[in-house]
């Protein structure tokens, strides 16, 4: 039991793996539902560059569903 | 009669795929279903090997559908039972000699004769893999307890999520409980918890495997052995048996040897 207690508080490597998994298949389901987002995003950039000033890096598209609705959203700082 | 097609597939490639259609396959006939199995692995033919009648072949399922033959020429009875047939992969051949639309053609006209169509998938997510989806009435997705198995799968119901094949369950296949509870494999729950799809087997690391393929005798007919365990409560939840799911255990240690793995750490 006690040896066992002090197991859970080290990060295990399963614990890093699971947490890997999670970070990256989110991503990845993101990407596989919608793979035109890198695409649209380069295309806005370009637009977008010609009469303000950004910061490429900071623009963020993001496809969101709902039960009912999808949501395309694009975040853009200007600076 | 009205079959239904159940796919084994995994995205990514060694994970258990074949072993566990020929177990599946020869379990589910064993309980009195009649099961046509077919290996869709075409050019890495293996299934029959597994199951041991690698020298009855003479036709295969490239040879169906180019009609060389009869579709009964090409069905390989079981040495154990009547209730199982195989179609072997073509093994001169390569993805390319068949189309999803003609197995679907296949399984439909089996769908007649049989209970269960069992479609071993090749692994990847190419054609060969979409041959084994298209016809597909439900999924089993086989996956390992690691991180680049586990991957594939989430990416592979990814694909039959968006070609509605949304009846899936999985089998975590080669759990090592010793290795999970020293926390350097994912248990059952850390995977299920990623993949998040309905689990319908945990299929643990058994070194006898090897001498079942060795001999074409598949861990179903070692009623004692653990994976054959694992596999006979698999067949159980494919007939829509209520079975807890086992926890499955290290083999006991004393309190000596915690007490030195403990500090071996
Ligand atoms: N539970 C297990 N314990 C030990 N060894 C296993 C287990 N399951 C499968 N194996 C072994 O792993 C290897 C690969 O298994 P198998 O051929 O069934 O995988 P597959 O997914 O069909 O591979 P492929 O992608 O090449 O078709 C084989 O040597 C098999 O004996
Ligand atoms: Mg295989």
């Amino acid at each position: 039991m006690l040896f066992n207690w002090f197991r859970k508080n080290k990060k295990t490597s399963a614990n890093m793996a699971k947490e890997r998994l999670q970070i990256i298949l989110a991503h990845e389901r993101a990407e596989n539902k919608a793979p035109f987002l890198d695409d649209l995003r380069q295309d806005i950039i370009k637009v977008i560059a010609k009469y303000v000033d950004i910061d490429p890096s900071s623009i963020n598209v993001n496809l969101q569903k709902d039960s009912s609705i999808e949501v395309l959203e694009i975040n853009i700082p200007i600076k | 009669m009205a079959g239904k097609v159940l796919t084994i597939t995994s995205g990514k490639g060694g994970v258990g795929k074949s072993t566990s259609s020929a177990n599946i396959s020869l379990g589910l006939a064993l309980r009195g279903k009649k099961v046509v199995t077919i290996d869709l692995d075409i050019g890495l033919r293996n299934l029959d090997m597994i199951l041991g009648l690698e020298n009855r072949i003479v036709y295969d399922v490239v040879n169906i559908v180019e009609k060389v033959c009869k579709l009964n020429q090409a069905m390989i009875k079981d040495k154990r039972t009547d209730n199982l047939y195989l179609i072997a992969a073509a093994q001169t051949r390569d993805k390319s000699a068949v189309t999803a639309e003609q197995i679907v053609e296949l399984t439909e006209e089996l769908k007649k004769d049989f209970d269960y169509i069992i479609l071993d998938s090749p692994a990847g997510i190419e054609g060969g893999f979409k041959n084994a989806m298209m016809p597909a009435d439900e999924v089993i997705i086989i996956t390992t307890p690691e991180i680049s198995a586990v991957r594939d799968a989430d990416r592979v119901i990814g694909i039959l999520e968006s070609n509605n094949k949304t009846e899936m369950s999985l089998i975590i296949n080669r759990i090592n409980p010793e290795l999970v509870k020293k926390g350097d494999m994912m248990s059952k729950d850390d995977v299920l918890q990623v993949l998040n799809i309905p689990l319908i087997g945990v299929v643990p690391e058994d070194k006898n495997i090897v001498s079942y393929t060795n001999t074409g005798e598949p861990s179903i007919l070692h009623s004692q052995s653990e994976s054959g365990l694992a596999y006979k409560n698999i067949i159980q939840r494919i007939m829509g048996e209520n079975v807890p799911f086992m926890e499955i255990n290290e083999k006991k240690t004393g309190i000596l040897t915690s007490i030195i793995n403990f500090f071996k750490e």
